[in-house]
């Protein structure tokens, strides 16, 4: 066990990667000399050297077709989009190349790419450095997505997304890069996909979260023990695949759910938890499921701290749903 | 089979020849003009003084300097007309100077204060001011290319005299935007002028290993028209190049791109820090061609300017600025209300609720709206 | 070659060898050679007749033909390397054909069937054939070609002596994946070779109104290296072009862009009506540059192919592609249970779910 931050443990989960396994190489904008300009990479360009450490020219779509036809060849492509921001030139190759290929060349090319890109709001970056927009990629059928929300985790999570079968992205909740240090399993510590991690057991209501927002959840449920409310907080940790069963069990037990997730309401990935939860766990549910979202509007750069949702919205969210019914 | 070895080597200290230029004043640019060139530079140095300082010391939030490439800039700013469109990236503090907007309005956006027209919802340095045709910009790299084409197109469709300039980088030339851009251009013959400003790094990336093409200019004769490299730390050379593109666009001879070979003597943003990835050699080396001590230079030698003088040009350029910031520090922040503008012409009902709910919960709103 | 004078009906413009120059050019093995290029390009013509036919009687969905392109695709087939590795455009189905993929397997998927390895996901003319390096294409303009850039990284890092061939047309040179795809491989200097099909149309759009530039082939400059020019109706010509381009890549030269222009000689596809946009005198034009009338005349100088011998040849490909139709046509569909494989390598909640209810909901029609 060691401490360090999220940010770390993304750069010792590339390494351990790199280590066990020469198929897989990075390539993206200013990783190599640079280190990235969150410093995911730091250090792995001396250790590892350019022919599996590539600076790319600035150009998403070409990061990720080229990460795609490495795949194809077998290696393991680990390509880091700077943003979650700028992989929209990119989306043509996501949605119509790497989701696509094992479905349309019936299994014989599989595609399997990891993309790593920091997401999500918090360091004042306005309208382009702040989006979280996962539910539009949680929607296309042959893409994982997968979202960590702690040091653990992220290292974890990313060992096993860069030895899956699948194409997985990868996303980082960047606000809490460095923020909350925590203990990591030393080695080859592997999380599966698919699992959501119990945060905090309760039983009056289930609170799901991902990325930055379950500290702020975290944080929301503390505070509401000493008023007697006992939330559980899910982190689903993986959006595709989603642990249904996890969520399913924890709402049978409360009978109260808030979503929380700081992408737009309208259409966002809460809206899918809800119609799990409509679907299967009606009966079980004492109150309307309620979201706490950010708004549908662009994301802002001076109000940011009024967009995101915060410990006291979440909190006023929670107490609303457990004093409903 | 020979195993080829790995993308070359590139010594931190290979930049490219830039091509000397006469150092006489292209016709029509009297001594008086660069000297109010001289002055509008001196401005965005000052203001980049105080921006970066502003952000250390956690008064912005984010800054974006310029320093070095003030030349390129006024140049090209100086050689349009007030109707010409301009559509920016994040670094053209010294076009929009140039332009004439005002310094109180250029703050208000660092501030993301009450009084920016655009209520703080960008970044710092992504400026707005639609009453100078000075387009949006936006973080994203190259898409203001494909923006110019098209408002050049409609400028001729309306039989408007005017051009369109798109502002980018050597990094630009790699995206998806600069290709459909330069092509769509081409085709259509578009009066729009690709000034490229080679700042020799795309953040870590040095400009040799963007492209493998020799110059960034050539790059033009892919899409048909006439690509030219102009030492873009000589003002004067570029004010040259500038106008004749623009004259050339003008009289139906089709688009230009402007290769301006300068250099970005500060970092990237204040996020950036360039010392992991260029030398104090190569900074020194373009520090030596300062286009601000070089404009300099030439006045005194050809005495239009005294050293007293610019040292009262840079005096009141600071003073200016940091009058300016006296001014505009202590606005209040954009109303709340407003995160919910401009979304849409009109708040849809979804808006509204959500805004109703927004502001019924914001501290001092008298209570919750349950 | 728009400005090509117009000629004779039936009239071709002859191909300019003779024994002593193919020798030269070629190789010693030039007739060899010359006869698995011309009954390639036989197969593809024949194929593309049959198959328009069929599309026009219902018994095939969609049909892209490659008129006019045969030249280049059995050309690049057989100058090409076993372990290469194939990023097809719209039109080199050929080319796989050529280097194995057996011709059932490949009217199967035209057909959608069961014996498709894709499984009938797929439009027609979109085959799949990994085992002869033929990577799945998508109908996405130009997506394939960074990926070719990335397989030919990977060929270099694995230290195989291969090369990737990216396959594209005129149109897909204002993509912005030809910009990132070329400009990388200039960067990287990866063994690829981009190889422009120009049979200057773009559907609609004519290749000269698809870019202010003279010719494609030079926009290779804005990425570093060269870009050649190849007459893609002379066989000949487009053989020795890729054979040098490939050696010259093994070498650890770098990427290289290769024009071979041709004449699209029927519609984009079965869905296109070329009369509405194609100027008159095309076709006539066109005719002038089919690659088999201008090949024939050749092989029968050369004493190589002799009319009864052509026609026998013929013969045999027919009854070929005959008697694949009837063994292909009648099979039945994909399984349902196709419908959700494939999607990840273990399916996963709700897509299992969806899978297990799916018989329910479409009625008990799949015991």
């Amino acid at each position: 066990m060691t401490e360090l931050t999220l940010i770390q443990g993304v750069n010792q989960a590339l390494r351990e990667a790199m280590k066990a396994d020469p198929d897989v190489v990075l390539l993206g904008e200013d990783i190599g000399v640079n280190g990235g300009v969150f410093r995911a990479t730091e250090g792995l360009l001396k250790e590892f050297g350019e022919d599996r450490v590539m600076d790319t020219p600035l150009n998403e779509s070409g990061i990720v077709g080229t990460a795609v036809g490495m795949a194809l060849y077998g290696l393991k492509p680990v390509a880091e989009i700077q943003f979650l921001d700028f992989i929209y030139p990119a989306f043509d190759q996501i949605v119509s190349e790497l989701a696509k290929l094992r479905y349309r060349s019936g299994g014989q090319f599989p595609c399997h790419v990891v993309l790593r890109a920091p997401y999500g709001g918090g360091i004042k970056g306005g309208l382009y450095h702040s989006q979280s927009t996962e539910q539009l990629f949680a929607s296309i059928p042959g893409l994982k997505v997968v979202v960590p929300s702690t040091p653990a985790d992220a290292k974890g999570l990313l060992l096993s997304s860069i030895f899956d079968e699948d194409p997985v992205l990868f996303l980082e909740p960047k606000r809490i890069y460095r923020s909350l240090p925590g203990e990591v399993p030393d080695g080859d510590h592997r999380v599966p996909l698919g699992t959501a991690r119990v945060a905090r057991e309760g039983s009056d209501v289930s609170v799901f979260a991902y990325g930055a927002m379950v500290p702020v959840a975290q944080q929301a449920c503390q505070g509401l023990d000493a008023q007697g409310i006992h939330a559980e907080l899910i982190d689903l940790r993986s959006l595709v695949p989603l642990d249904e069963a996890a969520l399913l069990r924890s709402v049978e037990k409360t009978g109260r759910a808030v979503i929380v997730h700081e992408a737009p309401r309208f259409c966002g990935y809460g809206a899918e938890i809800a119609a799990l939860l409509a679907e299967k766990a009606l009966y079980s549910l004492k109150a309307p499921v309620v979201r706490v979202t950010g708004y549908d509007t662009p994301f802002p750069y001076a109000l940011e701290h009024l967009y995101l949702p915060s410990v006291d919205r979440v909190s006023r969210a929670i107490e609303r749903t457990v004093r409903a019914a | 089979m020979a195993r080829p070895s790995g993308p070359p080597r590139e010594s931190p200290l290979s930049v490219q020849a830039v091509p000397v230029t006469s150092g006489r004043a292209p016709e029509g640019l009297t001594a008086a003009d660069r000297k109010r060139m001289l002055r509008v530079m001196l401005l965005s140095r000052a203001l980049d003084e105080r921006g970066m300082t502003l952000q250390r010391q956690g008064r912005i939030g984010f800054y974006v300097p310029v320093e070095g490439q003030e030349g390129a800039q006024v140049g090209c700013a100086v050689a349009l007309d007030p109707k010409d469109w301009l559509c920016p990236g994040y670094r053209e503090t010294a076009v929009a100077l140039s332009r004439g907007i005002p310094l109180r309005q250029l703050l208000s956006q660092l501030y993301g204060d009450r009084a920016d027209l655009c209520q703080g919802r960008q970044m710092p340095n992504h400026f707005a001011f639609r009453e100078f045709r000075f387009v949006s910009a936006s973080s994203p790299i190259g898409t203001q290319i494909p923006h110019a084409v098209g408002l050049a197109l409609a400028a001729r469709l309306k039989g408007e005299k005017v051009v369109s300039v798109a502002f980018f980088g050597d990094g630009a030339t790699s995206s998806n935007d600069f290709h459909s851009g330069m092509n769509f251009a081409g085709v259509y013959r578009a009066p729009v002028i690709f000034f490229c400003q080679n700042n020799q790094w795309a953040i870590s990336l040095p400009r040799s290993k963007q492209t493998r093409s020799e110059t960034l200019a050539q790059k033009a004769e892919a899409y048909g028209f006439s690509g030219l490299q102009v030492d873009g730390n000589d003002v004067e050379a570029v004010y040259a190049a500038v106008k004749e593109a623009r004259a050339r666009a003008i009289a139906g001879g089709g688009p230009t791109l402007i290769e301006a070979v300068t250099y970005r003597m500060g970092p990237h943003t204040t996020s950036d820090d360039p010392r992991r990835y260029r030398s104090a050699e190569e900074l020194a080396l373009w520090k030596s061609r300062d286009p601000v001590e070089r404009l300099k230079e030439t006045l005194v030698r050809e005495h239009a300017l005294t050293e007293e003088e610019f040292d009262q040009f840079l005096e009141a350029a600071r003073a200016e600025v940091a009058a300016a910031i006296q001014e505009v520090e202590p606005l209040p922040p954009p109303d709340p209300g407003t995160l919910f503008d401009d979304v849409f012409a009109r708040r849809t009902p979804q808006l509204e609720e959500q805004r109703a709910a927004f502001l019924a919960e914001l501290p001092g709103s008298g209570g919750r709206k349950e | 070659m728009a400005s090509s004078p117009p000629g004779e009906p039936g009239d071709v413009l002859p191909l300019p060898y003779d024994a002593d120059s193919l020798a030269r050019r070629v190789g010693p093995a030039w007739k060899e050679t010359l006869l698995t290029i011309y009954r390639g390009m036989l197969l593809g013509r024949i194929l593309d007749q049959r198959l328009l036919g069929l599309q026009r009687q219902g018994r095939v969905g969609f049909y892209g033909p490659a008129m006019g392109q045969e030249a280049t695709n059995a050309a690049v087939a057989a100058a090409l390397g076993k372990e290469d590795w194939v990023f097809p455009g719209l039109r080199e189905q050929l080319v796989a054909l050529l280097r194995g993929h057996p011709l059932p397997v490949y009217l199967a998927q035209l057909f959608g069937n069961e014996k498709d390895p894709a499984r009938g996901r797929q439009m027609p003319c979109h085959p799949t054939a990994r085992e002869v390096g033929y990577v799945s294409m998508s109908s996405v303009i130009g997506n394939q070609i960074p990926q070719a850039v990335g397989t030919a990284w990977a060929l270099r890092r694995k230290g195989v002596a291969a090369i990737a061939l990216a396959c594209f047309g005129d149109g897909a040179t204002s993509s912005g994946d030809f910009h990132a795809g070329l400009n990388f491989a200039g960067v990287l200097r990866v063994p690829v070779l981009f190889l422009l099909t120009n049979n200057q149309w773009a559907i609609s759009l004519p290749a000269s109104r698809q870019s202010a530039v003279a010719t494609l082939a030079e926009k290779a400059r804005a990425y570093g290296f060269s870009g050649s020019r190849v007459d893609g109706t002379d066989p000949v010509a487009v053989f020795c072009a890729v054979r040098d381009a490939r050696e010259a890549l093994l070498k650890g030269e770098g990427p290289r862009l290769l024009e071979a222009v041709f004449y699209r000689m029927a519609p984009h596809s079965s869905s296109d009506d070329p009369t509405r946009y194609q100027p008159p005198g095309w076709g006539e034009e066109a005719r002038l540059h089919d690659p088999l009338g201008r090949l024939e005349p050749l092989l029968e100088k050369l004493g190589l192919v002799p009319g009864p011998a052509r026609d026998r040849l013929r013969e045999e490909i027919e009854t070929e592609v005959r008697q694949a139709i009837q063994a292909t046509e009648p099979l039945p569909p994909p399984g349902p249970e196709s419908l959700f494989e494939d999607t990840y390598r273990h399916p996963f909640p709700p897509l299992t779910e969806e899978r297990d209810r799916f018989d329910t909901e479409q009625g008990g029609h799949f015991p």
